[in-house]
């Protein structure tokens, strides 16, 4: 018998830890108890799984410490009538079994802080094989036969990347690992540097031995510290078997390797501006080229790839290049891994093959909306993606055709919405956000996004003026073409997909002064229906202007002229008797 | 809130153990507001010293990244996650209330010094948003009731 509990970071802040000294001050034996990562069903935290002697799971969810002494009473007399309440639905299962999973294929399975719990699972054997049967042109060639391409983003072919640093001159190379997962609305890295983090410590280093490089670096956000703890002890684990550091496996492969914590600046996701950042500097991007494979972190060739694209590589070379090919689409081999969250009922990290659709995922997987609203859209690529409309859900998940939506697959960030979000409010917030994270190095991008944000500002606030949407797109254009790196030459996708896909709500609120999603504080009104009102004060106790009045038992009525459209009455209204239009 | 006196010996350990090593500027930053809880002017006068570095350099490379502050803040550091997924789901809502309940904007400091606001970049929490890190605590699903509850709480505990 053993007790596992789900300790991610959104596990842990769902409660986790509180459930796992609940469980030890049961008196349960210590030793039955252990922890592991991200299961990835973050709807469902927290979450307890208990294996009888035979494996067999049965999986607890939205546990808290009062159902510790129910646990106990399971697990010792197995009482089962004690937890049934507990006990995850068949539905909800299927969240889990309808996924294939290779880069989280340890995760929420085995122990994060124990190496030999990784090992128990086949871990550091694809290592081994390549170092004492393989060349790094076989390693090489294995990747280019499984078509695996960069999970960052930009779906760039992995072997082409470690090719070109194995063939650039010189001894001292390095292998970079890109966990500045900077997009906002994205977690998969974080989950799986803290679920399963010799994993992605195997894939760096087999990456090591085939571009030649005789040092790793992870270059992590200081965002995620428990991501942070996790990989030190694993690195520090590795080191201690001898897996880091001088003559690996006995062979004349020898690696280093280092953490490195960000500061955050979004910026520093683009590789040059990640070495600027790791060399101590600001992060600015460099000019290219020189790329980094030629002249990269200290001006040594340097190779860098994202953590879920590392997280694939021991998979592939224990199950060969083909069986990774095998799933996908003709452009787009593999899996990948989504963070789905927003308006979606089941949200969490789903890994698929390629060549599913977004219908799949928010639908099937996601279990559709868990508002009574209707699905608008699905935001895919965080800052640099697009807004993809609910007419294009059987799109299929492949780099070619998430691009042609004006989208990108990007690092797999899905936040679903529905009808009450607002699409400008949409551009408006991530034109914010890059405005913020411009570093500053190209007019085009610090200016432009500014002045676009000040557009966008203003047709929310209801003050849009004729012209203003063309004006827009123009600028979009000038700062694709006039900015250096991805930063810029992508900011303008969340403007130009919503502007794409819903023209109409930019012109509502230009011509109209309305805000259609009803979002927008400055266009909408509050207003009281006087049939469903009870009458019972709780909107006029709260408002912080005295802008309702009306007494007890008696319908209450807004005066418009002193409402500051803050919305209290709306959200503390039990009646629904607060009408906003 | 009053400045107290920086003990610059405190920085000795992480000066021995980085000034000399190319590259270490911004981890050499993030040690000594581990110690301090900001950037104070004299360690970074004395981190200038010790490791050749510009001041200006070091204000510069300070000032990009948004991890850096240059004031104190108070006993509980609130990071609100504006995060797209927080976005959608009304963390507007949640920012209001802290700034009603507290007085304060983002990136100021309450008076009797317990409280400090920062709107952050996304946490990472997304499937639990809106989210929320007092220190070292993550709080999910916030609603303004609940927000409230938990500033209320704080309060209580650090009389």
């Amino acid at each position: 018998m053993r007790i596992v509990i789900g300790q991610g970071s959104c596990g842990i802040a769902a409660g986790a830890e509180k459930v796992r000294k609940a469980l030890l001050n049961t008196g349960i034996d210590p030793a039955l108890i252990s922890i592991t990562g991200c299961i990835g069903m973050c709807y469902l935290e927290p979450i307890v799984d208990i294996y009888d002697d035979s494996d067999n799971l049965t999986r607890l969810v939205k546990v808290s410490e009062a159902d510790a002494e129910a646990i106990k009473s399971y697990v010792e007399n197995g009482d089962s009538a004690a937890i049934e309440k507990l006990i995850v639905s068949d539905e909800d299962s299927e969240f889990l079994n309808k996924q294939t999973r290779i880069a989280l294929r340890n995760c929420g399975i085995i122990n994060p802080e124990k190496i030999e719990a990784y090992i128990e699972k086949g871990g550091y054997t694809a290592l081994k094989s390549c170092l004492t049967e393989k060349t790094p042109e076989d390693v090489i060639e294995i990747i280019k036969t499984s078509g695996l391409a960069g999970r960052g983003g930009a779906g760039f072919p992995t072997w082409f990347k470690w090719n070109a640093a194995r063939q650039s001159a010189g001894d001292d190379k390095y292998l970079i690992c890109n966990a500045d997962e900077g997009d906002p609305g994205a977690f998969m890295d974080r989950a799986v540097i803290e679920s399963d983090p010799h994993n992605l410590i195997e894939g760096m280093l087999i990456g090591a031995y085939a571009i030649g490089a005789k040092h790793a670096v992870v270059y992590v956000r200081a965002e995620y510290p428990l991501a942070i703890k996790r990989l030190t002890n694993a690195i520090k684990q590795a080191k201690e078997q001898g897996i880091i550091g001088e003559n690996i496996f006995g062979t004349d492969f020898s690696c280093d390797f280092m953490i490195k914590a960000g500061a955050g600046a979004f910026v520093c996701g683009e590789e040059t501006a990640l070495i600027e950042s790791l060399e101590g500097h600001r992060g600015m991007p460099r000019l290219k080229p020189p790329f980094p494979a030629q002249s990269g972190f200290w001006r040594k060739p340097s190779n860098i790839n994202n953590v879920e694209t590392f997280a694939n590589v021991a998979w592939i070379v224990n199950n060969g290049g083909e069986a990774f090919a095998a799933m996908g689409t003709e452009g787009s081999k593999g899996t990948k891994v989504f963070a789905v969250t927003g308006k979606v009922k089941r949200s969490g990290l789903v890994e698929i093959p390629m060549g599913k659709t977004l219908r799949d995922v928010i639908f099937d997987i996601g279990g559709g909306m868990k508002t009574d609203k209707p699905f608008k859209a699905v935001q895919m690529g965080g800052p640099s993606g697009g807004c993809i409309p609910a007419s294009l859900i059987d799109t299929v998940i492949d780099y070619k055709a998430l691009g042609a939506t004006g989208a990108i697959m990007g690092s797999g960030g899905m936040v679903v919405m529905d009808e009450s979000t607002c699409m400008v409010g949409m551009a408006k917030f991530f034109l914010d956000f890059t405005a913020k994270e411009s570093c500053g190095k190209c007019i085009h991008c610090r200016i432009g996004t500014k002045r676009m944000l000040e557009m966008l500002d203003r047709i929310t606030k209801g003050e849009g003026k004729e012209g203003d949407i063309e004006l827009l797109e123009e600028l979009c254009y000038s700062i694709k073409d006039g900015a250096l790196c991805g930063l810029g030459q992508t900011a303008p996708n969340p403007v130009l997909t919503t502007i794409k896909y819903f023209r109409d709500e930019y012109e509502a609120h230009i011509n109209e002064k309305k805000c259609p999603a009803g979002e927008c504080s400055d266009l909408i009104e509050y207003s009281i229906d006087a049939d469903a009102c009870r009458g019972c004060t709780l909107c006029a106790r709260n408002c912080p202007v005295e802008a309702i009045s009306g007494s007890v038992k008696q319908p209450h009525v807004i005066n418009t002229d002193k409402c500051i459209k803050c919305g209290k009455c709306y959200s503390v209204c039990k009646f629904g008797a607060v009408k906003k239009a | 809130m009053e400045k107290q006196k920086v003990d610059l010996s405190l920085l000795d350990g992480v000066l021995t153990e980085y000034a000399s090593v190319k590259g270490s500027l911004i981890t050499i930053l993030q040690h000594t507001q581990d110690i301090y809880g900001y950037l104070p002017k004299e360690a970074i006068e004395l981190i200038s010293e010790k490791t050749g570095i510009a001041t200006s350099e070091i204000m510069g490379v300070g000032t990009f990244y948004t991890q850096f502050r240059f004031e104190p803040v108070g006993k509980y550091l609130i990071m609100l996650c504006q995060g797209t997924a927080c976005h959608v789901n009304s963390s507007e809502l949640i920012l209001q209330t802290i700034k009603d309940e507290l007085h304060i904007e983002d990136g100021q400091t309450t008076e009797d010094g317990l409280f400090s606001l920062k709107c952050v970049a996304c946490l990472g929490c997304c499937s639990l948003s809106p989210v929320m890190m007092i220190n070292d605590d993550t709080y999910g699903s916030l609603t303004p009731d609940k927000t409230k509850k938990i500033l209320k709480e704080l309060r209580e505990a650090a009389v």
